[in-house]
């Protein structure tokens, strides 16, 4: 790229894009203007609502119909506008000259379509390749993408797959045709930590083999540490920064960029005295099977999702429960709220055994114990108005509408929104704003122990501290148990007193936090650690 | 797959002996003797003895039902109690041009159904969407024999290009096969196809909001490998359930169509005996229907595992 006459992949200049007249704002992208040269990484990072998603759909020309139309500027794909080509010029570039991955490797599969079928359909288009060629260049792909016993794999639909393996289709059927431009929109976020770091660096072994270049749209200020030549900040629809990886990470200029940054968890946790209150919460060699209804003919499938947990939780403490999915984390969480019936074990809660009580008798205590959920824009009824979520529950347990109501005012206040909140509907609402809505839920029932089951992981990075500040605030206000579910190490370390590392339902490791991340004892503690992005570039 | 397939048809055999059952208690618990009912108003005690010796029902109930049992299994349905023909034999007549114009209907439906409910959901919210839209719901309002009638005067008795009535057999006539069966096919098909296209509409229009169609585009796929190789076989499942629980439907209207074209079906065999109370026949072709039905019902659960790789059971 340091030759004069190399010309950029892409070349993007003051490309405005407007959004439908009935939105809050008038554009999607305002006047942005950027260059990827081939063989460079640059990654566009922005929060939700920040305009990267649309900037790649208008680069592909995949803008939804009549809602996003490219009002200004140039999109020029090795010297050609994108915008004035015509859609069979279009239809032959992507694919040839640009491609795309995507945030959700299951859902961006065709799950009817074995994936072989799915990345020769790619050489099924633009090319004249017979099957038996395509296949052969399938296999050859598939390999380069270090995918296990190819062979089988490629008849394979994508359920059967792995979340890495299928973003690993997803890779190999964009570069099959060496496209000049590879756009990765948050290729990484919805993968393991572990899968994610592989992920990564296949990525950068492919872009550096065939001098790809590529747009890598992520919200992960981590990944951009491990992955970006170049950074573009984006906001509102605004290029807010750029500039190299380390002039923007380490010096960056805006107000905006450095807030982003500064609310990045730290990976070192801060120091926090051990808590020494009564216990609230203990599961002595809590257990959960799975079996696989086999119908008659079939083998039964026994999954132990979670196995021989145990755990104390004081009030006043934060544990973390920390691990991939599939690790049983969510499960335990499950089981201690009662949502699903643990198979062994028991579940003190405040010295009573809860793990095998009958519903009836159960009823009582559900109270003490609450969840808030991941996804906040799933977890309340989108029919019910705020007010009647929150005072659902205390009216269940002999509250009178009125006495809820100021309940549910005061706590609406507390989580920082303002008490008309109650009448309106969740659409209303931001996903911070649900999530505390969530909060104010749960803390409705005045309960001992609350759980957050990956509670602020849908969120924006700036949000995410606000409302991690929130619910330490509660814990410490009610004298609360915090059961901490999460996947993302940099959160648990800002948050937890205590984690708790758990892989395949086990329990691996156990310790204060700041042993635990200052000299993890188990290899797969060490493995998520080596793994979690960007943690060369915190540390600094 | 293939234990599945076997799974799946040894699993019809108890739905089949529980239906047969109810049929079988359905003649034998109906308030009255059904000898007296058979026999009618002026029969004498004898005959109602005579009657019901005929019929078996002098026997312990077990027995009866044991005997009922094997003579299925032979083949044997009763006798009508009208025509005095084995009830068998009066089914097997009728059961040719039924299933022919149910086959007719369910091809000639679909094939029409399933692209046009493709088009309106790729240009949904579209005058050709909306156009399409309401022919269906003109379809499902528009009564089956009304539609039969104006077809006969039109293309029956105006234009003269069709034969108003009857039925060949494609075995033996398959040009006059094809001509009397165009109308009453395009009349007994009209609701099918608006049912059909409206399911086939509204799950392809889910379908392609999902990310794999986005995908499918940023590929550079055309647009119609996108709807019909990505998008209608993912939407399949829907559409499979209501083709098959519409051909329920069908044997509904069969049997005002058959009427409407004068042919000699099970729907006009089925109007003839409950008219006449015959309840042999009325019972054989409960057992018929529900059979079919059962089969038909296996046939789309095979088919599910077919179009869907992540179902098995």
């Amino acid at each position: 790229m340091t030759e004069a006459s190399t010309q950029p992949v892409l070349e993007i200049s003051h490309l405005s894009v407007a959004l439908p007249s009935s939105g809050d704002r008038r554009h999607a992208v305002i006047d942005l203007s950027l260059t990827i040269q081939p063989g460079e990484i640059v990654c566009v990072v922005g929060e939700s609502g920040s305009g990267k998603s649309v900037t790649a759909q208008a680069i592909m020309g995949l803008l939804p119909k009549g809602q996003l139309v490219a009002e200004r500027g140039t999109i020029a794909l090795q010297g050609e506008d994108v915008l004035k080509a015509s859609p069979d010029r279009l239809r032959e570039w992507r694919g040839t000259r640009m491609a795309m991955i995507f945030q959700e490797p299951m859902t961006a599969l065709n799950p009817v379509l074995t994936v072989g079928d799915q990345i020769a359909e790619m050489l099924a288009i633009h090319t004249d390749l017979t099957a038996a060629e395509q296949r052969a260049r399938v296999l050859e792909m598939m390999q380069a993408v270090h995918l296990p016993d190819v062979e089988r794999m490629i008849d394979c639909y994508p359920h059967q797959l792995s979340g890495g393996q299928r973003q690993r289709i997803m890779i190999a059927q964009a570069l099959i045709l060496d496209p000049a431009l590879l756009i990765a929109d948050e290729p990484t976020t919805a993968l393991d930590v572990t899968t994610q770091a592989q992920i990564l660096k296949l990525i950068k072994e492919m872009q550096e083999r065939r001098g790809t270049g590529v747009l890598f749209i992520t919200h992960d200020f981590g990944v951009v540490a491990d992955i970006a030549d170049r950074v573009v900040v984006m906001q509102h629809g605004n290029l807010v920064e750029s500039g190299t990886r380390d002039e923007v990470l380490l010096a960056p200029k805006r107000p905006y960029t450095q807030m982003l940054i500064a609310s990045v968890p730290s990976l070192v946790p801060p120091h926090r005295e051990p808590v020494s209150g009564p216990v609230a919460l203990q599961t002595i060699n809590l257990g959960k099977t799975y079996q696989g209804t086999g119908g008659f003919l079939d083998k039964e499938r026994v999954v132990k999702a979670a196995d021989q947990v145990n755990l104390i939780l004081r009030r006043g403490e934060t544990l973390g429960v920390v691990g991939e999915s599939g690790s049983g984390k969510s499960t335990v969480a499950r089981c201690i709220a009662r949502l699903i019936d643990p198979s062994e074990g028991q579940i003190l809660l405040d010295g009573l055994d809860i793990a095998h009580l009958p519903e009836k008798t159960l009823r009582p205590h559900r109270r003490h114990v609450q969840v808030i959920f991941q996804d906040p824009f799933r977890s309340l009824n989108p029919r019910r108005t705020v007010g009647q979520s929150i005072i659902e529950g205390p009216m269940n347990f002999g509250l009178s509408e009125n006495e809820a109501l100021s309940r549910a005012r005061d706590l609406m206040g507390l989580v920082g929104l303002s008490p008309d909140a109650l009448s309106r509907f969740p659409h209303q609402f931001s996903g911070g704003q649900r999530q505390r809505i969530s909060i104010a839920r749960a803390l409705a029932m005045q309960p001992h122990v609350l759980i957050a089951d990956e509670a602020v992981s849908a969120l924006d990075v700036s949000v995410q501290a606000q409302v991690l500040a929130l619910l330490d605030d509660v814990r410490k206000r009610f004298d609360l148990a915090l059961l901490f579910i999460t996947h993302d190490l940099r959160v648990a370390a800002q948050i937890c007193d205590r984690i708790m590392v758990m892989q395949k339902g086990k329990v691996v490791e156990e310790g204060a936090t700041r042993t635990l991340f200052a000299n993890p004892q188990h290899t797969y503690t060490k493995a998520l650690f080596d793994a979690a992005p960007g943690h060369d570039f915190t540390k600094r | 797959m293939w234990l599945f397939i076997l799974r799946r048809v040894a699993s019809t055999v108890p739905v089949m002996l529980i239906v047969a059952v109810v049929i079988f208690a359905m003649l034998r618990l109906t308030p009255g003797d059904p000898a007296v009912v058979i026999a009618g108003d002026q029969a004498t005690a004898e005959q109602i003895a005579r009657i019901r010796a005929s019929l078996g029902l002098d026997l312990p109930i077990h027995e009866q039902f044991v005997t009922w049992i094997v003579h299925i299994l032979q083949g044997d349905l009763g006798t009508s109690i009208f025509t005095n023909m084995p009830v068998s034999t009066l089914i097997g007549q009728r059961l040719e041009p039924t299933m022919m114009l149910t086959l007719t209907t369910v091809i000639f439906s679909v094939s029409v159904a399933v692209p046009l409910g493709v088009w309106a959901a790729w240009r949904a919210g579209t005058w050709t969407d909306r156009l399409i839209m309401m022919f269906s719901v003109l379809g499902f309002s528009f009564p089956v024999f009304v539609l039969g009638y104006l077809l006969i005067y039109q293309f029956g008795l105006t234009l003269k290009w069709l034969p108003t009535q009857g039925y060949k057999s494609p075995f033996t006539d398959p040009l006059g096969f094809a001509s009397t069966i165009v109308m009453p096919t395009i009349t007994l098909g009209m609701i099918y196809i608006a049912l059909v296209t409206r399911i086939t509409r509204a799950s392809v229009l889910e379908v392609l909001g999902e990310d794999y169609i986005r995908t499918a585009r940023a590929k550079g796929q055309v647009e119609r490998k996108v709807l019909f190789r990505h998008a209608l076989k993912n939407a399949a499942v829907p559409i499979a359930t209501i083709i098959g629980i519409g051909i329920a439907l069908l044997i509904g209207g069969a049997v005002v169509t058959e009427t409407v074209f004068n042919i000699p079906g099970l729907g006009r065999l089925v109007v003839d005996a409950i008219l006449r109370r015959d309840y042999p026949i009325i019972q054989g072709l409960i057992l018929v229907f529900s059979f079919t039905y059962i089969i038909i019902n296996m046939l789309i659960d095979i088919a599910y595992t077919m179009l869907d790789p992540r179902i098995r059971y």
